[in-house]
This record gives C-alpha cells, sequence and structure tokens, in this order.
C-alpha cells in the first residue's frame, strides 16, 4: 500500500510561472515515466528512410525498446541487432564484435539494403572505442552500402546532443552538393509528420510554381537523395536543425527554420521569410488572420470557462499557446514541460509578467506516480496532459500533428471543440507507440 | 556469429524483471541508468504500468556524473524520493555504465540506509542478461534483506498456537510475474487450485500479495516455484528456513502429480522436479518443440506428451535452466542457435515472434509469451494454469 506524503518546498512537481526559474523550473531528480508512448523515438524517426535497415549494438535490455518498437509498427524485417556481452568489455574488442556483428546482420539479410544505419551506443563511449576503424572496415566490406553514424546514447544527451538530433543528422548525411539546383523546389527534411497537400502554405507555394519534395514522397533511398538539389531546405522541427545546418553548408545550399510558431506575429515573420527566400508574394495575412480569429472565438463560445492544460509533446510551442489562448479568453490552467525551450524564452518572460498563476507542471517528477489525475475536468492538448490530469476529453495530438502556422491554429481550434464535445479512450489511445505510425498493438 | 540477430526479438532484461518482480509490495526500485531501461519496462514489460501505481523509476545518470563518479547526487535524489513517497523498502538495481564503472552499490545501499532508515539493498543486474536472472536475483536480495527479521520457522512454530490449527499444507508460491503469467485470472486460478487441494497460500512472491503477505513466507511448509524465476528465492528459503521447493505448474493434465509432490515435498523436506520429472515417457512420435523458460514451459511440455502422446524437446533460450531440462532439451544462446533447433522439430510451439525462424514446412503453433513479444499479444495470453489452448493440442 503507498501513502502520500508531503512535498518538501521546492522539491513540487509544479509552480505558478510567475515564480518559476528559466530555463529549469524544477530540479533533476529521479524520473517517472507516464504511461503515454506516442512520442517518436529514434526507430520511427529512422525508418522513415527508404530502403534502410537498422541494425543495433547494445546490451539486452537496451534492445528490448528498441526490437519492440519495431516490432509494433511491424517492421521488425527492416531491424536487426548484435547483443553486447560483459565479456565484450573486458577483452578489449568492442570494435571487433561490433563489425563482425553488424557483417553478420547484413550477411544473413536476402537482400543487401542500399542504406543501414548502425546504432552505437553509450558502452561504444565510455570504452572508447575506435568508432572509425568500425566505419571504414564495413565500408570496405559492404561498399555498396551506406552506412549512416547513429547513436542510440541517452547518457549524453543531457550536456550535449540528444540520439535524435545525432540520427537527423546521419540522416542526411548522403545527400551530396547538387550538379545542378532547382530554385524553384524547397525541400522539407527531418520533420516527423509531413506538410499537408491540404494546407494553406503547401498550397500557397504550389500554386506559386514552387516544387515541395518531402521524404514521405520518397520511394528509394536514391530519390531522397535527390532531396538534396532543392534551393531551398527547410525543417519544421527542433531537433531537425542541427543536422540541417551541418547539410546546408556541405551542400553549399540555403536553408530555413520555420518553427511551429503561434503567434500571428512570428507566423507572419516566418513565412514572409519562407516566401522571400523563394521570391514569391507572400499570402493575405489579414484574412488567415480573421478565419484565425472566427475559429478560436468558436471554440471559446463553446468551451468557455473549462480548465486546459497544455503539453510540450503535443505542441512544441505550450507557453506560446498557452499566451494565445490566454489572450483569447480561454481558462488555460496548467502547461506540463520539464524545461523551457530557449525558444520559448520571450513566451516565457511574458506570461510570467502577464499570467504569473499560470501553473507549470513537470511531467517526470517522482510525486506524478501518485498525483495524476487529479484535474478530471480539464481539456488537454496533448497525451500527458491528458493523462497527468486524468481527462477524458484531450486532443490528441504529437508535434502539432505537423499542422503548421495558420491551418494549425484552425485545425487545433476544431479539435479542442471535438475534444469538448466527445470524451476520448485514454486507456486505449495513450500507450500506443508513435502516434501516427502504423501499430499492432 | 552467435550474438548477431536477423529478424526475432530479444527476452525481457534483467532490470525489467527485477522491476516486475518487486512491482507489488510497495517499495521504490530505482534503476540507475540514463534513460531507455525505464521506458522499455513499463512499455513492453509492465502491464500494470497504467493501472496501478508503483515507485519504479530511474536515475537519469548523465555522462559527466558518470565519469566524476558523482554518487552523492544518487544518494540525494533517492532520499528526496523517498521523503516524498514513503516507501517499505529501496531496491537498487545497476545497468550498463554504473557496471562499467565499478559504481560501489553496496556502498551507497549502506548510506541510504543511514539517511533513510528503510531497508535498502541491492540487486547486482547490468543489463546484460534476461528477466529469469534479474528478477531471480530481485527475489533473492528482498528475502535476504527482510526475511531475516522474521525468523521464526515451521519447528520453531511447532506446539505453539501459531502453529496451523487445520493442518493444511502452506505454500510459497514462487516465480510469479506477468512476464510469465500476464493472463489476468493467473493468481486467482493458483490460489484456486490450491486451495481445492486443502492447502494455503501464505505468500505469492509477488503478484496479488503485499509486503505483509511474503514476510509470513517463513511460516510456509513448501515452496510451489512456478518460474525459474523464483530459483534463487527457493534456495534461499531451504537454506535459511529448511523449506523445501516444488518445481512446476499444477496445469490441468499433470496437476494431480504436482500437487502430491506437494505434500510429499512437505512431509520429506525434498525438492521435486515435476517440470522435469514428469517429462521424457514418451520418446516415439512426433517430435515437438517447446520454447522458452522451462518450469513453465517443462511443465506445458509434460501436460502434452501425456495429453497428445507426442514427443517434445524444450528449447531453452533462457537463463539460469540448466537445472530443469530434460534429456534431449537444448539450452540454446542466440538466434542462430534456436534457429538450428528449430530444423530439428516437426512441430513447433513458441511466441509468434519466433515464427520468421521456424521452417516453412513446419507446423507452428503461437504461445504467446510476454516476456518474448511484449504486449503485442496480451489478449491471447492463456492461463498457464489452466487448459493448454486447443491449438498446441
Amino acid at each position: 500500500m503507498l501513502v502520500r506524503k508531503d512535498r518538501q518546498a521546492g522539491e513540487g512537481y509544479q509552480v505558478p510561472i510567475g515564480q518559476a526559474a528559466y530555463p529549469a523550473p524544477f530540479k533533476g531528480r529521479l524520473e517517472f515515466n507516464p504511461p503515454v508512448h506516442e512520442n517518436w523515438n529514434i526507430v520511427h524517426i529512422g525508418m522513415r528512410m527508404p530502403e534502410s535497415r537498422q541494425i543495433y549494438v547494445c546490451a539486452d535490455n537496451c534492445m528490448r525498446g528498441v526490437v519492440l518498437t519495431a516490432a509494433e509498427m511491424n517492421a521488425s524485417d527492416r531491424f536487426s541487432y548484435v547483443v553486447l556481452e560483459e565479456k565484450d568489455l573486458y577483452e578489449g574488442n568492442l570494435e571487433d564484435v561490433t563489425i563482425e556483428g553488424v557483417s553478420s546482420c547484413i550477411e544473413k539479410l536476402e537482400e543487401r539494403p542500399p542504406v543501414v544505419m548502425v546504432f552505437l551506443v553509450c558502452l561504444h563511449h565510455f570504452i572508447g572505442t575506435d568508432t572509425g576503424r568500425v566505419y571504414r572496415e564495413l565500408e570496405k566490406r559492404f561498399p555498396d552500402i551506406c552506412f549512416l553514424r547513429c547513436w542510440m546514447d541517452p547518457i549524453m544527451q543531457k550536456l550535449g546532443l540528444t540520439p535524435d538530433q545525432k540520427l537527423r543528422k546521419a540522416m542526411l548525411d548522403p545527400l551530396e552538393e547538387p550538379q545542378v539546383r532547382d530554385q524553384r523546389a524547397v525541400s522539407f527534411l527531418l520533420d516527423n509528420f509531413p506538410l499537408e497537400e491540404e494546407s494553406g502554405l503547401y498550397r500557397h507555394l504550389t500554386e506559386r510554381g514552387i516544387k515541395v519534395r518531402q521524404i514521405t514522397d520518397c520511394q528509394t533511398f536514391e530519390e531522397f537523395k535527390g532531396l538534396a538539389s532543392s534551393g531551398l531546405y527547410v525543417t519544421r522541427s527542433a531537433p531537425g536543425l542541427y543536422g540541417l545546418e551541418k547539410m546546408a553548408r556541405r551542400t553549399g545550399g540555403d536553408y530555413l527554420y520555420l518553427p511551429c510558431a503561434v503567434s500571428y506575429e512570428e507566423i507572419r515573420q516566418e513565412t514572409e521569410d519562407l516566401c522571400g527566400r523563394l521570391g514569391i508574394p507572400v499570402m493575405d495575412f489579414e484574412e488567415r488572420e480573421k478565419e484565425c480569429d472566427r475559429a478560436l472565438e468558436r471554440a471559446l463560445a463553446l468551451i468557455g470557462d473549462t480548465p486546459v492544460a497544455i503539453d510540450y509533446l503535443g505542441v512544441p510551442r505550450p507557453l506560446g499557446l498557452a499566451g494565445l489562448l490566454l489572450d483569447k479568453g480561454f481558462n488555460v490552467t496548467r502547461v506540463y514541460l520539464d524545461a523551457v525551450s530557449p525558444e520559448e524564452e520571450q513566451a516565457f518572460l511574458d506570461l510570467q509578467e502577464r499570467y504569473p498563476d499560470l501553473l507549470l507542471c513537470s511531467t517526470i517528477h517522482v510525486s506524478l506516480r501518485l498525483d495524476h489525475g487529479d484535474a478530471p475536468e480539464t481539456l488537454a492538448i496533448g497525451p500527458k496532459a491528458a493523462w497527468l490530469t486524468g481527462t477524458d476529453h484531450f486532443v490528441n495530438l504529437v508535434e502539432m500533428n505537423g499542422m503548421w502556422g495558420y491551418d494549425a491554429l484552425i485545425r487545433l481550434s476544431s479539435m479542442m471543440e471535438e475534444a469538448f464535445l466527445h470524451a476520448g479512450d485514454p486507456r486505449d489511445v495513450l500507450p500506443r507507440k508513435g502516434f501516427g505510425c502504423e501499430s499492432c498493438i | 556469429m552467435r550474438q548477431a540477430y536477423r529478424i526475432i526479438s530479444v527476452y525481457t532484461g534483467d532490470l525489467s524483471g527485477a522491476c516486475s518482480a518487486l512491482y507489488e509490495l510497495g517499495g521504490m526500485t530505482v534503476m540507475h541508468d540514463p534513460s531507455g531501461c525505464n521506458s522499455t519496462y513499463n512499455t513492453h514489460d509492465e502491464i500494470r504500468w497504467y493501472d496501478q501505481d508503483s515507485l519504479i523509476y530511474i536515475s537519469g545518470l548523465n555522462d559527466l556524473d558518470a565519469v566524476m563518479g558523482n554518487d552523492d547526487k544518487l544518494i540525494e535524489d533517492i532520499t528526496v524520493a523517498a521523503e516524498q513517497t514513503n516507501p517499505r523498502f529501496i531496491a537498487l538495481a545497476n545497468s550498463p555504465i554504473p557496471y562499467l564503472n565499478g559504481t560501489d552499490f553496496e556502498g551507497i545501499a549502506r548510506v541510504l540506509e543511514a539517511d533513510t532508515g528503510l531497508p535498502v539493498f541491492y540487486i547486482p543486474t547490468n543489463g546484460m542478461h534476461d528477466y529469469v536472472r534479474g528478477g531471480g536475483l530481485a527475489l533473492e536480495r528482498l528475502a535476504e534483506k527482510l526475511l531475516k527479521r522474521n525468523q521464526k520457522n515451521r519447528e520453531e512454530r511447532k506446539g505453539t498456537e501459531e502453529e496451523n490449527e487445520g493442518g493444511k499444507i502452506r505454500v510459497n508460491v514462487l516465480g510469479m510475474t506477468p512476464l510469465d503469467f500476464a493472463a489476468t485470472s493467473s493468481v486467482s486460478s493458483i490460489r484456486r487450485i490450491l486451495s481445492e487441494a486443502g492447502m494455503e497460500v501464505t505468500s505469492c512472491w509477488a503478484m496479488g500479495d503485499g509486503l505483509d503477505d511474503l514476510l509470513k513466507a517463513p511460516e510456509a511448509d513448501v515452496n510451489l516455484v512456478v518460474s525459474s524465476l523464483g530459483m534463487r528465492a527457493a534456495v534461499y528459503l531451504k537454506k535459511t528456513f529448511g523449506i523445501p521447493s516444488v518445481f512446476g505448474l499444477p496445469a490441468e493434465g499433470i496437476r494431480q502429480e504436482v500437487l502430491c509432490d506437494l505434500k510429499r515435498a512437505a512431509e520429506d523436506k525434498k525438492d521435486r522436479f515435476p517440470c522435469r520429472d514428469l517429462r521424457g515417457k514418451q520418446q516415439e512420435g512426433e517430435k515437438v518443440l517447446l520454447i522458452g523458460e522451462p518450469v513453465t514451459m517443462g511443465s506445458l511440455a509434460a501436460v502434452l506428451e501425456k495429453k497428445r502422446g507426442c514427443c517434445v524437446r524444450l528449447v531453452c533460450p533462457t537463463e539460469d535452466c540448466e537445472a530443469f531440462m530434460a534429456e534431449g532439451d537444448m539450452l540454446t544462446r542466440g538466434e542462430e542457435e534456436v534457429e538450428k533447433a528449430f530444423r530439428a522439430g516437426e512441430y513447433v510451439i513458441a511466441d509468434p515472434l519466433y515464427q520468421p525462424i521456424v521452417p516453412a514446412s513446419c507446423p507452428f503453433v503461437p504461445l504467446p509469451h510476454l516476456a518474448f513479444s511484449g504486449r503485442i499479444f496480451l489478449k491471447d495470453m492463456p492461463d498457464l494454469f489452466g487448459d493448454l489452448p486447443a491449438s498446441c493440442l
């Protein structure tokens, strides 16, 4: 029988934003992992690469998570692995074990993949593995295969790059400087969710003769490499920016980061920047902003003063969205996040000044194992907010589902209405991995 | 290469096994690891995570703290968490990097015990073994740490008012975790079977009972070990309290034999292995291969031999299982060896994620196992104490 105990001051799982520290409102302690698994992990992201195979080299316990991620998305046939054992740590031959293991996985395949993502792990760092030798040897043995240098090394992620950032960078490594660059084409790269063809931005670009290319359009590795020939590279994902910068510098291309802005002003700025780079006129901002206003007003009329909670997994700019909704009259009471993104520093400061009582809530604090589900009357935007508040009324989305700009706000308004009117099934939905990916559970 | 896997899954790891074994006991289990082990465990190995609260946490170790040996942070973080959540005990589980660094967990446990006043113990996992090893170590360490405080054993109770007045045989069920027993009816099934046989469950390690129930384990007459995950605790209970063990499932088909072994073991104090010794009666006939943890699968093999009249061989890919293997069984390590073993069968019963390496000509019957395929086939997990699925017979 578990019993709650009063918490020490300063160690709580929530804090009014007016009293919160930037960028870390909560102390880094032991971590709890809520039963919400809709985020994409490195397996999901890597599977976007056409014709690729992933090979992991790690210990049993770490391996199981990625093996079953692939199995649950019905992609076991694109996944292999090499299990490390204690002897591999002591005998000073981790390079050999890695080379022979990866080679063995490849040799067992009926068909040779054109691209293999090799994932090394924390142990390789700590033992000081000569990764240069590993890849030189693999490339010598399999000259027809493009090996991508990937990592599953979460021990490095708090002080350095995350495995996600490294993977996205590795995915762009095969792209080379094109012989001919198509200045009337733009490649959207490293986003988990594509920009939908029906979206306003997509239509605005294509109607003005701009060709839009995305990884989801590519059926083969060669087609994927062809994404390098666009005149402009764009990512809408913060973890993709590191890789995009590197690739653009290497290939001599122009690039743009188009984050999921939620304020009208920032959407205008970003759209102007994009259209300016492509040499096309911008859209009618005033008309689109009126559309957003009407959508939000309609949602507010229905939702009224129902408490609203937003999480960082559903919305990449949760504080920005909280500010927008509060300004429009919604009763936003909580924002779930564990750290404030540098992109949201200004939104954080604005909210501190104008809405100091807004609660920032952790998603990993130890007490949440016992203190979850305390606000079931809430309308949640995002899956973590849904589980942590205990509501059945939630907008189920991850990374804004790839929606962007005015479309994102209009569509989100309508999803909020839908969630307010109809209860979802969190028990069924939230534990599924990789929102939007195939799932066999 | 033995360590290379083309397509099949991997068994639940030792950290997950440890967490699963301690899940319902009101303690706090801390995995000293950066991240992945926690998410793997509660996504794929822990079907209670959504509905039942348990204090399983990860330390979130980073590279700097690992390199600098900053154990103080771990100690402080656990102490703060214990103050906030009030656990009955604290268990520390090791993972690859602290294992490589040689982190002194026994020392950390002593410091934590002094700081918190709680029982603290270390489970020597390292992320490189399977759930049988990890779960087994967790139950063994729990027994070592907590049972010695309650040492009044069966002999000492004789003639006192604490002695079981009804004369019922008292049984500890050892090795029960959802990793082997995922069907929701499993706990009630084993209790019903023992109750109908005139026996009493003293404690179930570790599903359906709390820590207080487990602390009564020294009062039992006999242990029923239903998975090799319970073997280490069984050895400890025998060594410390003289309680003998019977290794096997009282499954439909061999139930009377297993129950009879329990009664005899309670009398003569000798261990018995029906999961192994009830087998081998059939040397002729169709050659059926059954793969998995050997106490559960060995028991099912005995049922199959009896009911189907076939010759069943176990393929044992889990650790610490040699003692439960019968003649002709195969100990395997890695996908290549399992694939080779499958070629020797005429009929294979295994988790569905083994199917890609079963010869196309060989009939295949799926028997889902949480410790192999996770939650994917959860709805199809059979109650191993009941009738075998008709497809197997």
